[in-house]
């Protein structure tokens, strides 16, 4: 018994020894910028092709910390005062995307893939 | 007022139920108190540091720094409760049996307090980080809304601190025979929620591609965003859009600890029959 769950550990311990861990992505990434400032995303609506993996550079111009989030993006992320937040998207099928500032939910934005 | 209250309440809630579990599972240890209350305290300070550095922190890794600093934290908080369940295994049951004496009980005992002051910690540092952020913004902002606004998040962090109070003294109305494998079965489902919430901050970073494909969604049944989907986030680590590596290593923690702790417990048995 006690063999059997050593072997169990043993092949969980090379499972997680072979996780593949990549810092780099193969696919190169769209870069997309938007503007947070006086509590408004400019623009509200940007623009990325499908299938391709996106990268969302958040600039920050308000004295205020702000959250980008979005559900259908499965992302969330904090952008300190005055300061810049890269967020990684994986690659989407077409369709409006919608985001918004988590701390001021007036400030919403949509991320449009074609 | 409201917007802060919601906003703080949110964080605070998540730390809180934690504390809430911690205190129910540290019940009888003496002097618990004072590391849970450390605990709090130095995640607390800790999440103003972060949140003062949070500029410079997320500038780190080609932008990925607080993805890969949360994963790294919560990596730490899933081995210390996976450690915590496992040495319960072997000695909670001759600590609760008084099978010892007690001032070797109380030398023992320390440890899987520090290993759960740390979960406190972390805990404390990951969601205050985002409250101190948002009221470091308040106090950047002027004039008479700024009063209100912190009124809202003082009431915020109030209501949180009554979540942790409800999850203790709800547990502890459970009886002590029935507690201990409660709070093993909560703090096992704790470490693998944790554990995949870590899988979706490097899926994030983009440091974990494979298997990154959201296996099924759930949100039209429990929303992550309401109330009862975060507790059961924080809880059981609900998401309701899982990735299949969310899943695996979820599975893959829930597996490895109930494999330790089964090897853990001939040598218990073995010893209680030597003894007895």
């Amino acid at each position: 018994m006690a063999i059997t769950m050593r072997k169990l550990i043993l092949a969980a311990l090379c499972a997680i020894a072979v996780l593949p861990i990549s810092p780099s992505q193969a696919q190169q990434a769209t870069e997309v910028q938007v503007t947070y400032s006086k509590g408004q995303f400019q623009p509200n609506e940007l623009r990325a092709p499908a299938d391709k993996p996106i990268t969302v550079r958040v600039k920050n111009l308000d004295a205020k910390a702000m959250e980008f989030e979005s559900k259908s993006l499965r992302v969330e992320k904090v952008v300190a005062a005055n300061s810049e937040g890269v967020i990684n998207v994986r690659a989407l099928k077409p369709g409006r995307y919608e985001f918004y500032d988590d701390f001021n939910e007036k400030a919403r934005g949509a991320l449009v893939v074609q | 007022m409201l917007a802060a209250l919601i906003i703080v309440f949110r964080e605070v809630f998540e730390a809180g139920l934690i504390v809430g579990i911690v205190l129910a599972v540290t019940g009888s240890v003496p002097h618990r108190n004072r590391w849970i209350g450390g605990g709090v305290l130095a995640g607390a300070l800790a999440a103003c540091i972060v949140a003062a550095f949070a500029g410079a922190l997320s500038q780190l890794f080609a932008g990925m720094g607080q993805e890969l600093f949360n994963a790294a934290i919560l990596a730490v908080a899933v081995t210390m409760l996976t450690w915590h369940n496992v040495w319960m295994a072997r000695h909670g049951r001759e600590i609760a049996g008084e099978m010892r004496a007690v001032g070797q009980a109380v030398a023992d005992g320390t440890k899987p307090l520090l290993a759960l002051a740390v979960v406190v910690g972390v805990a404390v540092l990951r969601e205050g980080s985002e409250v101190a952020l948002f009221l470091y913004g308040v106090a950047a902002s002027d004039g008479g809304s700024a009063l209100s606004l912190a009124l809202g998040g003082i009431i915020g962090l109030g209501l949180g601190g009554a979540v942790c109070l409800l999850t203790y003294f709800g547990l502890m109305r459970i009886p002590p025979r029935a507690l201990f494998a409660t709070t093993t079965v909560l703090i096992t489902l704790l470490a693998a929620g944790m554990a995949a919430q870590a899988v979706a901050f490097l899926e994030r970073a983009n440091w974990l591609t494979r298997l990154d494909t959201v296996a099924w969604d759930t949100g039209w049944l429990l929303s992550e965003k309401s109330i009862a989907g975060r507790a059961m986030h924080t809880l059981i680590g609900y998401t309701d859009q899982p990735t299949e590596m969310q899943l695996l290593v979820y599975l893959g923690v829930l597996v490895v600890t109930v494999m330790l702790m089964r090897l853990t417990a001939p040598e218990q048995n073995a010893r209680a029959a030597a003894t007895g």
